[in-house]
């Protein structure tokens, strides 16, 4: 059966066509055509075991899409297994280590599911199918909500437990309505896996919210005042916006762990991701050890199309920064207008009663209530100000980072590659001392590291090739995005403000008749 | 450095939109809306020029009283002229009975030559063109500040010239039509300190005085109301004050997030650049109508309640004149009854008495009068204000609406 499908028309593996591919905003077109990618490039079986070679049909032109094989095997775990299969513990096992092992040569090549072997054929064309089916049913259905947050326990121990809902009618979850409860670290917990999983191979895994010591405290311990309101409200969107930008990437869809943390009524304690943790701190450690790396590493760029996108994400980093602190000024400022309202209206209010004109006394009244409606308006407004236009740009700031970290791992993928090839080298000069010193066992030693560091120079080569595929189509991907969301956003925020104007016009059209009947 | 020179049309041409001037005169004048042409004395102020430490107003006068010597002329005066005038009616016993119109407060533009200095300073760390806009915008701060200033001492001078008895003042008529300095120095600090001593006493005495129950209903009820309306006023100025003020800051961040809008907008290569460019315009656009809100919330509200501030006080310190001469009637027939029973400058006390009591009287009447006349003036004034306050606020809602709408059609249509 899957013989007979016709793969869909791809080019040549540049990423506007991989965008085009994603036109239909269908997850399962991207699937697809990565389930088409041909058994004979060398590429995507290096990473999976053997048996899932039987990739399908149709030649393809290898470059497309290839790293995507991962996707393949979650799109058959998607089919085949529950939440209890045996086949799962190893993709679980794993999430204790991603939040501490440092990124490493050895987790550098991705599978820690290459414990897992999957995919008999026929399970592969199945789920082919129905993938395809589903395809040409609903676009990209699943829709996220996080909502009730409530606290949980008293004092230092408390904490604040959201509901995460999820509505879709995707065939990989078991029921198209759920929902569960999760607590902030669960997040982190599941970013902290995702990164582990995909950073170092080039995804842009959507970061987390951040952490916020000093709102929980105020939460903790029981503040019930607006600012501890807000600050869960805050939390609350921005975890909803994490989650549909995370299911919104098609490979991330595909994982268990997300899998799992959507439907799982059980999941367990995240409890590396504490800041403080013994956990935490060696990722700080890490990060500043990556940090220095970045700097001496010095990578002959061979592909302009990299520089050139990294000069642009940092330009753009650097004017989200500059309007987001524009944005959060006038946040700031209309509450302060808002405030400096309301203290006007009640004080015109006072004037209205001591002035003993009566027509005069009841328009000044009448001013302080228009303008009590309007200190309601401009808090209303502060809010969108807030939520969407103010929070896009975080988030976007945040993305970036992200995209710069993917870019980073592709400069040490090829570092590893540059070493393999030194080591290499280095390997060889001591085979040929070795056969000049005539110590045979030396040199069959010294022949067997070779063929080593052959393989692990292939392996480097494969690995910086592949890792610069996903992030052209990533980026592709993410540019999309991007472009969507901020017309999107920018449109509803245009539109609150449309919303102000027009209730203002009401405001002061019933009150300018008051104002002439002053006689 | 010479500031912007007032044309005679009031600088028709400096600023965006010419209504906002004329409406700003129409405002301030509006304060005192029985202000209207007179033949017989009319006065403006046709021109002024900002110098570094002073402005100079051209006072510019027509009339045809007999009084003057021509029927049209102009002179130069100084803030300090002005003070002048005016402390010269507060001192005039023969206006006791009147309210005084208050003097227009010193012309300020520190502030705004301050953030002009700032704004030089900076001007390294912003592109330029957020370092234009930035000029233009504080330029245009310094020209309203600059307009309001001529506007108060015109309405001053309007004031007078519409009193029926203070119009024919003869310092008056020495400030319109001598065209040589009038070498008044301002007070030295002896002077000033004189000035202090008697406002204390004032207040002082004011505080004596007004614990006397007024045998006249009419002025027991003006002082109960007087008092408690002026300390309302002077809340309700300072709370517009802050209002108009944050309107203005916001107005601000829109300017700077136009800004950064154009910046993204030009840099990036996808389709959204041309969104970024639109909603940069946008901003630029709606900003302005938001400044011009701020600005005439400021004028309509915020210097309405300056102003009646200023009068509730010059009604206040008439009151208090009133009750000043009534407390010396009381003394006087005091002394008179004690001249009686002594048998002793009987004839001087009565004199005396006498006076006291035309003095007393005489304030009254006119007092009563100027009463009845302020809060006709303070209901007009309000009344007008606040209508074009409201018409105002339509007019720019229903701009920033139009704006947005075009907007986001152009943006729809786009997507």
């Amino acid at each position: 059966m899957a013989a007979e499908r016709e793969p869909p028309p791809l080019g040549d593996g540049k990423p506007t066509d991989f965008e085009e591919l994603e036109d239909g905003e269908d997850l399962f077109t991207s699937t697809v055509s990565t389930l088409e990618s041909s058994p004979s490039s060398p590429d995507p079986a290096s990473f999976l075991a053997e048996d899932i070679s039987t990739n399908s049909n149709g030649p393809k032109p290898a470059e497309v899409a290839l790293d995507d094989d991962r996707e393949d095997l979650f799109a058959e775990a998607t089919e085949e297994v529950s939440l209890d299969s045996p086949e799962r513990e190893p993709i679980l096992s794993s999430e204790t280590s991603p939040a501490v092992t440092p990124v490493t040569p050895t987790t550098l090549i991705a599978p820690r599911i290459e414990s897992k072997s999957m995919s008999a054929p026929v399970i592969f064309d199945r789920s082919r199918d129905e993938i395809e089916e589903e395809a040409n049913g609903d676009v990209f259905d699943i829709e996220i909500g996080v909502s009730d947050p409530e606290k949980v326990g008293d004092g230092m121990n408390a904490y604040m437990a959201y509901r995460v809902t999820t509505k879709t009618s995707l065939s990989m979850f078991s029921k198209s309505e759920f929902s569960v409860k999760r607590r902030f670290s669960d997040f982190l917990g599941l970013h902290s896996k995702l990164a582990s999983k995909y950073l170092h191979v080039g995804y842009i895994v959507p970061p987390a919210p951040e952490k916020s010591i000093v709102g929980m405290t105020k939460v903790k311990v029981g503040k019930e005042d607006s600012s501890s309101t807000e600050f869960v409200e805050k939390r609350r969107a921005a975890l909803e916006r994490y989650l549909q930008r995370t299911v919104k990437h098609p490979t991330l869809l595909q994982d268990p762990d997300l899998r799992q943390f959507l439907e799982s009524s059980e999941l367990p304690r995240a409890v590396n991701t504490q800041a403080l943790s013994g956990a935490g701190i060696l990722r700080m450690v890490n990060k500043a050890a990556d940090a220095v790396n970045k700097m001496t590493i010095k990578m002959n760029e061979s592909d302009a199309w990299f520089e050139e996108k990294q000069q642009q994400f940092e330009n753009q980093d650097q004017q989200l920064r500059k309007l987001h602190a524009s944005v959060e000024a006038l946040v700031c400022h209309r509450k302060e207008l808002s405030a400096n309202t309301a203290a006007f209206a009640k004080s015109a209010a006072m004037l209205g009663n001591s002035e003993d004109h009566t027509a005069l006394s009841r328009a000044l009244s009448q001013l302080a209530e228009v303008e009590e409606k309007i200190d309601q308006l401009h808090q209303e407004q502060a809010f969108a100000d807030f939520y969407m236009f103010s929070e896009l740009l975080s988030d976007y700031i945040r993305l970036i980072a992200a995209v710069k970290g993917v870019f980073d791992h592709r400069v040490k993928c090829w570092q590893k590659w540059e070493d393999a090839q030194i080591t290499l080298l280095k390997k060889r000069e001591t085979e040929a001392k070795m056969m000049v010193a005539n110590k045979p066992d030396k040199i069959q030693q010294a022949k067997n590291e070779i063929r080593e560091w052959e393989a692990k120079v292939q392996q480097g080569e494969r690995d910086f090739e592949q890792i610069s595929k996903t992030i052209r189509k990533e980026v592709g991907r993410f540019e999309k995005e991007r472009v969507k969301d901020f017309k999107t956003v920018i449109i509803k925020y245009l539109e609150s403000l449309v919303q102000t104007q027009q209730q203002l016009i009401k405001y002061w059209e019933a009150f300018l008749p008051e104002a002439k009947a002053i006689a | 450095c010479a500031g912007p020179r007032l044309g005679a049309a009031m600088m028709e041409g400096l600023d965006d939109g010419p209504d906002f001037l004329s409406e700003e005169d129409r405002g301030l004048k509006a304060i005192n809306v029985d202000l209207q042409s007179d033949a017989a004395l009319q006065v403006d102020i046709s021109d002024a020029l900002s110098e570094r430490d002073k402005v100079k107003f051209t006072v510019h006068t027509k009339s045809s009283l007999p009084n003057f010597k021509q029927n049209e002329f102009s002179v130069v005066r100084q803030h300090e002229e002005f003070i002048w005038l005016h402390d010269s009616f507060i001192e005039n016993e023969d206006y006791a009975g009147y309210i005084i119109p208050p003097a227009p407060p010193r012309p300020d533009f520190d502030a705004s030559r301050e953030k002009l200095q700032k704004l030089g300073e900076g001007e390294g760390s912003m592109t330029k063109e957020e370092f234009t806009k930035m000029k233009q915008e504080l330029e245009a701060e310094y020209l309203a500040i600059f307009k309001k200033t001529v506007a108060m001492h015109e309405v001053f001078l309007c004031r007078v010239a519409a009193h029926p008895i203070l119009r024919k003042d003869l310092n008056f008529h020495v400030f319109l039509e001598y065209n040589q300095d009038l070498s008044v120095r301002g007070k030295n600090k002896k002077e000033k300190l004189e000035d202090f001593f008697k406002n204390m006493v004032k207040s002082a005495d004011g505080v004596i005085v007004s614990g006397v129950k007024d045998v006249d209903d009419f002025f027991e009820h003006e002082r109960t109301f007087l008092l408690e309306y002026h300390n309302r006023v002077k809340d309700a100025s300072a709370k517009s004050d802050r209002m108009t003020r944050s309107h203005k800051s916001a107005a601000d961040d829109y300017n700077r997030i136009g800004s950064s809008l154009y910046a993204l907008g030009t840099q990036d290569s996808t389709d959204i650049c041309k969104f970024f460019l639109k909603v940069s315009e946008l901003f630029d656009k709606t900003r302005k109508i938001e400044a011009r809100v701020s600005a005439d919330e400021d004028l309509k509200l915020s210097d309405l309640l300056k102003y009646y501030l200023r009068e509730s006080q010059a009604a206040k310190d008439l009151l208090y004149r009133r009750s000043r001469s009534l407390v010396d009637y009381e003394n006087a027939n005091k002394a008179l009854d004690k001249a009686r029973a002594k048998n002793k400058d009987v004839l001087q006390a009565e004199t005396s008495q006498q006076l006291c009591c035309q003095k007393f009287e005489k304030i009254s009447e006119s007092a009563k009068q100027e009463l009845i006349d302020f809060k006709t003036r303070r209901v007009a004034a309000f009344r007008k204000n606040l209508v074009e306050l409201a018409e105002l606020e339509l007019k720019h809602a229903k701009g920033n609406l139009q704006l947005l709408q075009n907007c986001l059609a152009v943006l729809n249509g786009d997507t």
